[in-house]
């Protein structure tokens, strides 16, 4: 079985449509499929809900999609870094629905799980657990929450192989697993290719099955958002 | 005199037990980290998914695919382990992790927490803190007592969202420390020479005040 592409323009074709879904892997710019991000905005498809827990930076990560007004919607946790986000957000030109960051984790899982809904005491008795279902377990309050799906997810790992199987790094693994799972189609985007058997299997983070199309990413910047030292 | 920010991570760590596992907010809980007793053994947990948290780096030894909850460059230690963002909500949600410390915006008598959101102001999102106050086993706030308009922070009602409901246990501010009890808050502790009487009329909200009243013991500056 190969799953490779030769870049990620090829990998996407077929897949986008105004008006898509699309989930992003990535916590702030720690783990971003960044050359597919680039792709997604070089299609020029617009009207996107992205699912993604941030949406990048002003010139960076997804915020390259907010710079040319592709994104119609966005489902995330926190926003905090992003100044053309606000401004679209205030001003009306872009939806915007906040999850608690493990609500978001939790809903994406679920999608690629088979689970259409679960309960979590997260949220209960705030302005997230408006206009659900809330129902007690054992004496405590638990709020509704809905999977979330998506035509798409793009996600970046460290390695791959040509069957799909991907290791990720450190913290950059963060979103990754679980919108591998819960796209319709999975891209994902590596910085090194191996051999088939190379990977150790018994450490295998995401598994084969989940990834559709593979590419070697062709550069990756890896930008620092929060440079953070201590003095020697 | 009102705690520094350095002094209320002082007193924030003074929270901390030998085998916690800990999450750290952003801001003065973050600095709680330095405060952490020699031979005292506290893991800290950082929500977008790693267990064992390092030092920043040195300069030049930064890794990119190695941040914290604040998008800082950390390091790992012996016994660092990763895992995905749902994994470290399962372990939040599930209650094993033994104490949160976050910053707050405001926090009633009753322990509820307004710390994500001001309306047509800030747009920033909660980020993990819903869950950590409702999955943690105690949630400590640490915040200076009143904001920049000079307002009470300690409301007997919160004004802003809410974070979470009756989630808070410990509130340690610049000027006292208050235990929210099921019958409301009890004044535990005051800062070096302030009074009673100053903590009364800088709080919005009413406590009793503990017939244990100490003063808050810091060393720093």
């Amino acid at each position: 079985m190969n799953k490779v592409y030769p870049d990620a323009k090829s990998a996407l074709e077929g897949l986008t449509f105004d008006g898509m879904t699309v989930m992003s892997g990535g916590f702030g710019l720690c783990g971003i499929a960044e050359n597919l991000i680039v792709a997604m905005r070089d299609s020029g498809v617009k009207d996107i809900t992205v699912i993604s827990n941030n949406c990048g930076v002003d010139d960076f990560g997804m915020g390259l999609l907010l710079q040319t007004k592709q994104i119609k919607k966005m489902v995330s946790s926190y926003v905090g870094e992003n100044a053309e986000f606000a401004r679209q957000f205030l001003s009306g030109e872009l939806e915007l629905e906040f999850n608690p960051q493990g609500t978001l984790a939790e809903r994406i899982r679920a999608g690629g799980a088979g689970i259409p809904a679960f309960f979590t005491k997260t949220g209960y008795g705030t302005v997230v657990a408006d206009g659900k279902e809330t129902r007690q377990f054992d004496g405590e309050w638990y709020v509704m929450e809905t999977a979330l799906k998506a035509d798409l997810s793009i996600v970046k790992a460290w390695k791959g192989d040509a069957s799909g199987n991907l290791v990720f790094r450190k913290t950059a693994r963060n979103f990754n697993p679980m919108m591998a799972t819960a796209g319709r189609v999975c891209i994902a985007e590596v910085e090194e290719l191996v051999e088939v058997g190379e990977l150790d299997a018994d450490n295998v983070h995401t598994p084969g099955i989940y990834v559709d199309r593979l590419i070697v990413g062709a550069s990756f910047e890896k930008r620092i958002e929060n440079l953070t030292t201590r003095s020697a | 005199m009102p705690l520094t920010r350095e002094q209320l991570a002082q007193r924030a760590a003074q929270e901390l037990r030998d085998g916690f596992y800990v999450n750290l907010g952003i801001g003065i809980p973050t600095l709680v980290a330095n405060y952490i007793p020699a031979g005292m053994d506290v893991v800290l947990q950082s929500e977008n998914g790693m267990l064992g948290l390092g030092p920043f780096p040195f300069a030049g030894e930064e890794d990119p695919d190695l941040i914290n909850a604040g998008k800082q460059t950390v390091t790992e230690i012996p016994g660092t382990s990763y895992f995905s963002s749902a994994d470290s909500f399962a372990m939040i949600r599930g209650g094993h992790v033994d104490l949160t410390i976050l910053g707050a915006m405001e926090v009633s008598e009753a322990g509820d927490l307004a710390n994500w959101m001001i309306p047509g102001k800030m747009v920033k999102g909660m980020g993990g803190a819903m869950d950590l106050v409702a999955g943690t086993k105690r949630v400590v706030v640490v915040m200076e007592h009143a904001n920049k308009a000079g307002e009470s922070k300690v409301l007997s009602e919160c004004k802003l969202p809410l974070t979470g409901k009756k989630c808070v246990n410990l509130i340690i501010t610049d000027l006292a420390v208050f235990e929210v009890t099921p019958s409301g808050m009890m004044l535990m502790e005051h800062a070096p020479d302030v009074t009673v009487e100053e903590i009364q009329a800088k709080t919005e909200g009413t406590f009793a005040i503990s017939p244990d009243l100490k003063t808050i013991k810091v060393t720093c500056d």
